[in-house]
Order: structure tokens, then C-alpha cells, then sequence
């Protein structure tokens, strides 16, 4: 039985937009989805299962909620899709109401699921042809439409003005020079190695990190930009809220920028979903088999960096740490090894969490989770205890995410199940313990 | 009735088999070409590696995980492809009809195969009914599939021992195996046909876009 406090959440979003629908609507726009948008994928995925439940231990917010049949994602399928087929698209509003709990609260997209199914079904992508019905509908939580909205008009996640834009990256060039003399964030730079991008959050609450990786670059004396106008934002929620036209327009401009500024790559900040929106979303959408430039995360660049020696570890740190596995780079990129080189240059007391790589669990953040705001925190909470019993295990102090939405939602773990650690970006520990070159000879 | 069981409805169940997994086949083939990711992905190195990973026994993480679901299964899927293609009375059949001649298993090996379909279907029923998260997703079809397939191998056995008049039991044993192998295409028994696609679909996602590993 799914969570009675979660069933009688309220969000604006998903309950005021359920009022204006009718039934005809809500039938079209089900069966739009299901037979033209859809096709061979929704075809054999729904006819193969067996009903076996063998996925049910592979999800976290199953294992977090004692074994909850609910939770297990063949079950988040079966009250969601199964229904929507069976019912022939003909469901209620309450249906809708629980249909948009399951897909955009209780199922992260992590995509551990498929590595359980013995079939290999794709979960995840049927949880994402709910949210395109859902969104097609106009009923998503409201903070993660908002999001959405602000991709459709600014072109980036959070309301960022053009002005504030420059203005931030000029203040974070400053700050950087006040830790290393010479270092720049050079604008539009046409021809430049790297085009380097970065998640709207990151001007909005979290400017440091702008700087951390203006240090970085400096001491690794790379050649590299940033866009000065819209482009520059690699993130997109559109693609977790099912409005995949906003997201191809998205993707469409982030490549487009990086082309106009004939770039050779595109390094991206510590970001997960951004870089499956850029790889692999975005350019199925855009109808590309792959993205027209090569995409470096941040920690294979850092692994670039480090193992060819172009930045050096000064001092170690030495407080224990762990480490959160993101989906989206690891089961995703299979970057779990270069992660952990990484991270034993820069630490001296790393322990793993177990299960850890491709079977790590989810943080119950990223897929858009957190972007449902407030109303839904501690629903997220209950279904990631096995989260914070991994990292009291390791003991660490610290929990590094490389990763915004691990970051952020490993952050809301610690603090409701009071572990009294705290979680970092793998930049501010490289910040704080790479050579720096010295200050007086640089100026 | 045994005329008809023994000729005309072995004809009607091979050419509905063959026939409507061919038709799903060619259908699904077609789907797949709008589904514009499908064949644009696969790739047949990791499709093969993960395929190889899922049907060598305890090489993937959640078979270690429950080891005797995971032997149950195997043996089950092993006896339920190879006991009626293989059984000594069935090749005799073969013979008789088309003068096919091939190896056939010894009878008592064939028995034992047999109980091992029909106790596994009875626990896979028993897990439908205790394991919350399967109850949960159990549909009446899923009983009826599990003793759909028990069907032919309880009966076939049955007569075998002769623990029931002959006749009657092979006349039932030969509809419910006709039954069995018509609806094959077209319920969720399928999975024999699409396992092969799905996973290694899923493989070549997880291999060459993901540089990572599904099992």
C-alpha cells in the first residue's frame, strides 16, 4: 500500500491542472502517446513481462520502505502504463493524481532496474512515456514545471537574466584572482580547445564553483571559453517533465553554441542528468546518433588532468570520505573507475559504499525528484533510508557528488537522518589541495 | 477425437506457432523501424555480451542473489525447450510421420524432466501467492499461463504412467499442448521469442552509449 502522507500530498501542479481536464482529453492525449508516439520499445516491453517481480530489490525506495510491494517498479508500471493500456485511456482524475505521485516522485529514472529485469525491459523509459502523457496533459508538480518553464523562456533551468549571467561570471573571474593571480574566464572565444559548460543552478546559488573550475583551468593551462550568451546552460529538467520539445530546443542550442564557437570538446561541470540530456536524450530527440562535438564530464577531465600530471595533488585531504556513484555518469558513462582514481589522488581516507559502480542505489534525487520541490522532500526521504545506512557504514565525513542532484539530495539525507557528515564537489576539494602555481610569478 | 488430436491439430498447432510468431516477427520488426533509436543502437558486440551474461547460470548480480529461484528457473527453462522435443514419445511420432529420426532422451531422465516443469510451475504459482511483490502484480492470466504450460507435461505424464484410461488422457494431453503452443504468440509466453531482442537491445544501450554494464 502505497504512503498515505505521499497519496495526500497536494500540488498545484498535478491536482488544480487534473480539475480542467475532460475525459475526451484525457483519452486522446493517452492514446496519442501510446500508439503514435510510441512504437516498437512500448510494444515488446509490454508484452514480455512476465509479472516476475524480480526487479522489485533493485530499487531503492522499494528496499527503503520495508519490501512496500508498491515501490517495486514493476508495480510503479502497473498502476501507471498497464492501467493507462487496459483502461484504454479512459482514467479519472485520481488516477491521474496517483499515476503522477509514481512517475515524477517514486521513480528517479536511474535505470538500475533494467540491469535486474532478466529481460532487460527499460524501465525507466516506461516511467517516461507516463510523464510525457502527464505533461501532454499539463499535470506535473508545479516547482518542476516551473523549471521547465524558465528552459522555455530563458533557455536556462532558473530565470537566468542575460545580464546577471555576465555579471556573475565577471564576479567569479575576480573572486579566482584573488586565489590565483592571472586566471580568466575568457568569453566566446572562438577556436578555443574547450568549450566549458555548466547547469544553471551554478550562477544562481552556487557561483563558487564557476571560479573552482576558472583555478583548475588555469593551473592546468588549458584553452578554453564560455559562452557569453544562451547556450551556455547544459541542464534540462524539460527532458524529466516530459516536454520533450523544450528539451530538443535545449540540447539544439547548447551544441549549436558550442559549433559557433568551433570548440574541438565540451567539458562539462559536475553534473549528471545534464550530461545524459546532452549524450544521449537530446540527440535521440534531435534524431543524431551521438552529440556532434565529444562530451568530457568533469571528472574524466580531472582524471585527464591528474593522470597526465597537468595538475598535481599539494596535500592530500585526509578526513575519511566516500563517495556517491551517480547514474547518469556512472551506469551511464561507466566513469566509476576514473571516479575513484580521482578521488585516491585527492584523498587520502576513501571508502567505498557497497553496493557500489553500475549497482550503486540511486540518490532519489536526480530524474527531477528534487525538482518537485518542497511538498515532496520527505517522501523522497522515506524512500532513500538505504541511502543513509550506506553512508553511515562508510564511516566518512565527507560524501563527495559529483553530481548537482546526488549533491543536493545526499545533502537532504544527511541532514533528515542526522548524519553529521556533510557532502562536497570533487572542484572545492581539488581547489584546496592542487599545487598552485606560485601567485607572484603568475602576476 | 484421437484421429484428430494425433493428425489434423498437430498440423493446426505448428503452422499457428510458427505462423503467429512470424506474423509478431515481421510486425514488430516494422514497429521498430519507427521507433527511430531501435536499430540505430544495436550493436552486436554488446548485445551478444550482455545476452551471454543473462543465460550462463548466477553470471548476473540479481541471480546471486536469490540462488534457488535462479537454479529453479534455469531447470525449468531447460526441461520446458528440451523435454518435448527430445521425448522418446514424441520422436517416435516424428518418425512415424514424417520419418524425422533423432536422438531422444532415456525415459527415465525424460520423467524426472518432467516433474521438474511441473514442480517448478506449482512453485512459481506458490511465489505469485506469497510474495507480496509479485501478488501485487499478479493477474488471473498469470495463474492461467503458469498452468497452461503445466498442462501438457501433468497430463502427458499422467498417460504416460497410465494412472488414467490411455486414450482420453493423450486426447486431452494433445489439446492442451496444441493450446499451448498457439497461444504462445499472442500472451506473455512471447518472452521466448522477444528475451533474445530485449536484452541484448538493452545491452548494446548500456555497452556502447553507456561504456557500462547491465547485469
Amino acid at each position: 500500500m502505497a504512503d498515505l502522507q505521499d497519496i495526500q500530498v497536494i500540488d498545484p501542479g498535478v491536482d488544480e491542472s487534473i480539475k480542467k481536464l475532460t475525459p475526451e482529453r484525457i483519452e486522446r492525449t493517452i492514446n496519442r502517446v501510446l500508439t503514435e508516439e510510441s512504437a516498437a520499445r512500448l510494444q515488446i516491453y509490454l508484452d514480455t513481462c512476465v509479472h516476475c517481480g524480480l526487479c522489485a530489490e533493485a530499487c531503492q525506495s522499494y528496499i527503503s520502505r520495508d519490501g512496500d510491494p508498491d515501490y517495486a517498479p514493476v508495480a510503479k508500471v502497473k498502476d501507471t502504463l498497464w492501467e493507462m493500456v487496459k483502461r484504454k485511456g479512459k482514467v479519472d482524475g485520481e488516477f491521474l493524481h496517483n499515476a503522477a505521485r509514481i512517475a515524477f516522485i517514486d521513480c528517479g529514472a536511474c535505470r538500475r532496474c533494467s540491469a535486474y529485469c532478466p529481460f532487460g525491459i527499460d524501465i525507466s523509459y516506461l516511467i517516461m512515456t507516463v510523464r510525457r502523457i502527464l505533461n501532454l496533459l499539463g499535470v506535473v508538480p508545479q516547482y518542476l514545471q516551473d523549471t521547465t518553464n524558465s528552459h522555455a523562456v530563458t533557455m536556462n533551468q532558473m530565470w537566468v537574466q542575460q545580464d546577471d549571467w555576465i555579471d556573475t561570471l565577471m564576479w567569479q573571474e575576480e573572486d579566482a584572482q584573488a586565489e590565483l593571480a592571472g586566471t580568466r574566464i575568457p568569453l566566446d572565444k572562438e577556436g578555443a580547445e574547450i568549450m566549458y559548460s555548466i547547469i544553471g543552478p551554478e550562477p544562481k546559488i552556487l557561483a563558487q564553483l564557476i571560479a573552482n573550475m576558472a583555478i583548475i583551468f588555469k593551473v592546468a593551462g588549458a584553452d578554453w571559453t564560455m559562452p557569453s550568451t544562451d547556450g551556455w546552460d547544459n541542464s534540462n529538467m524539460a527532458m524529466y517533465s516530459g516536454d520533450f520539445e523544450t528539451m530538443g530546443r535545449v540540447e539544439r542550442l547548447h551544441w549549436e553554441r558550442a559549433m559557433q564557437l568551433k570548440v574541438k570538446r565540451v567539458v562539462m561541470g559536475e553534473c549528471g542528468h545534464a550530461y545524459r540530456g546532452a549524450v544521449y536524450d537530446g540527440p535521440r530527440w534531435l534524431g543524431w546518433t551521438k552529440p556532434p562535438i565529444p562530451m568530457v564530464h568533469a571528472v574524466e577531465y580531472y582524471y585527464e588532468l591528474l593522470k597526465s600530471g597537468r595538475i598535481k595533488i599539494a596535500r592530500k585531504i585526509e578526513e575519511p570520505v566516500t563517495v556517491q556513484d551517480p547514474c547518469n555518469i556512472v551506469r551511464g558513462r561507466g566513469l566509476h573507475h576514473k571516479l575513484r582514481y580521482v578521488i585516491n589522488e585527492i584523498c587520502e581516507d576513501f571508502h567505498d559504499m557497497e553496493p557500489r559502480y553500475e549497482h550503486n542505489y540511486c540518490c532519489q534525487a536526480g530524474g527531477g525528484l528534487i525538482n518537485c520541490g518542497p511538498p515532496w522532500k520527505l517522501s523522497r526521504m522515506k524512500s532513500n533510508r538505504i541511502k543513509a545506512d550506506q553512508i553511515r557504514e562508510t564511516g566518512a565525513h565527507t560524501v563527495i557528488t559529483p553530481c548537482h542532484n546526488c549533491h543536493s539530495g545526499i545533502e537532504d539525507i544527511i541532514g533528515h537522518y542526522k548524519l553529521g557528515c556533510h557532502v562536497s564537489f570533487i572542484s572545492e576539494l581539488l581547489v584546496k589541495t592542487i599545487e598552485m602555481p606560485n601567485a607572484g610569478e603568475e602576476a | 477425437m484421437y484421429e484428430f488430436v494425433r493428425g489434423p491439430l498437430v498440423w493446426i498447432a505448428f503452422i499457428g506457432f510458427f505462423g503467429g510468431l512470424l506474423y509478431r516477427f515481421i510486425t514488430m520488426a516494422r514497429l521498430a523501424r519507427k521507433d527511430k533509436v531501435v536499430y540505430a543502437t544495436f550493436d552486436a558486440k554488446y548485445g551478444l555480451r550482455s545476452l551471454l551474461h543473462w543465460v550462463i547460470p548466477f553470471a548476473g548480480v540479481n541471480m546471486r542473489m536469490r540462488p534457488i529461484y535462479t537454479l529453479l528457473s534455469y531447470a525449468f527453462h531447460i526441461c520446458v525447450l528440451v523435454t518435448p522435443l527430445f521425448l522418446m514419445g514424441h520422436a517416435v511420432l516424428w518418425q512415424e510421420s514424417w520419418g524425422i529420426r533423432w536422438w531422444s532422451l532415456p525415459e527415465g531422465i525424460a520423467d524426472i524432466m518432467t516433474l521438474v516443469v511441473v514442480f517448478a510451475c506449482i512453485f512459481f504459482i506458490i511465489r505469485r501467492l506469497v510474495r507480496p511483490e509479485v501478488r501485487n502484480v499478479s493477474y488471473p492470466s498469470d495463474f492461467l499461463l503458469a498452468l497452461l504450460v503445466m498442462a501438457p507435461f501433468v497430463t502427458g505424464f499422467v498417460a504416460h504412467q497410465q494412472w488414467l484410461p490411455y486414450k482420453p488422457m493423450i486426447i486431452i494431453h494433445g489439446l492442451s499442448g496444441a493450446l499451448w503452443l498457439l497461444l504462445i504468440p499472442w500472451t506473455r509466453l512471447v518472452h521466448m521469442m522477444w528475451f533474445p531482442f530485449t536484452r541484448a537491445y538493452m545491452g548494446s544501450e548500456f555497452g556502447s552509449v553507456r561504456h557500462s554494464k547491465d547485469w
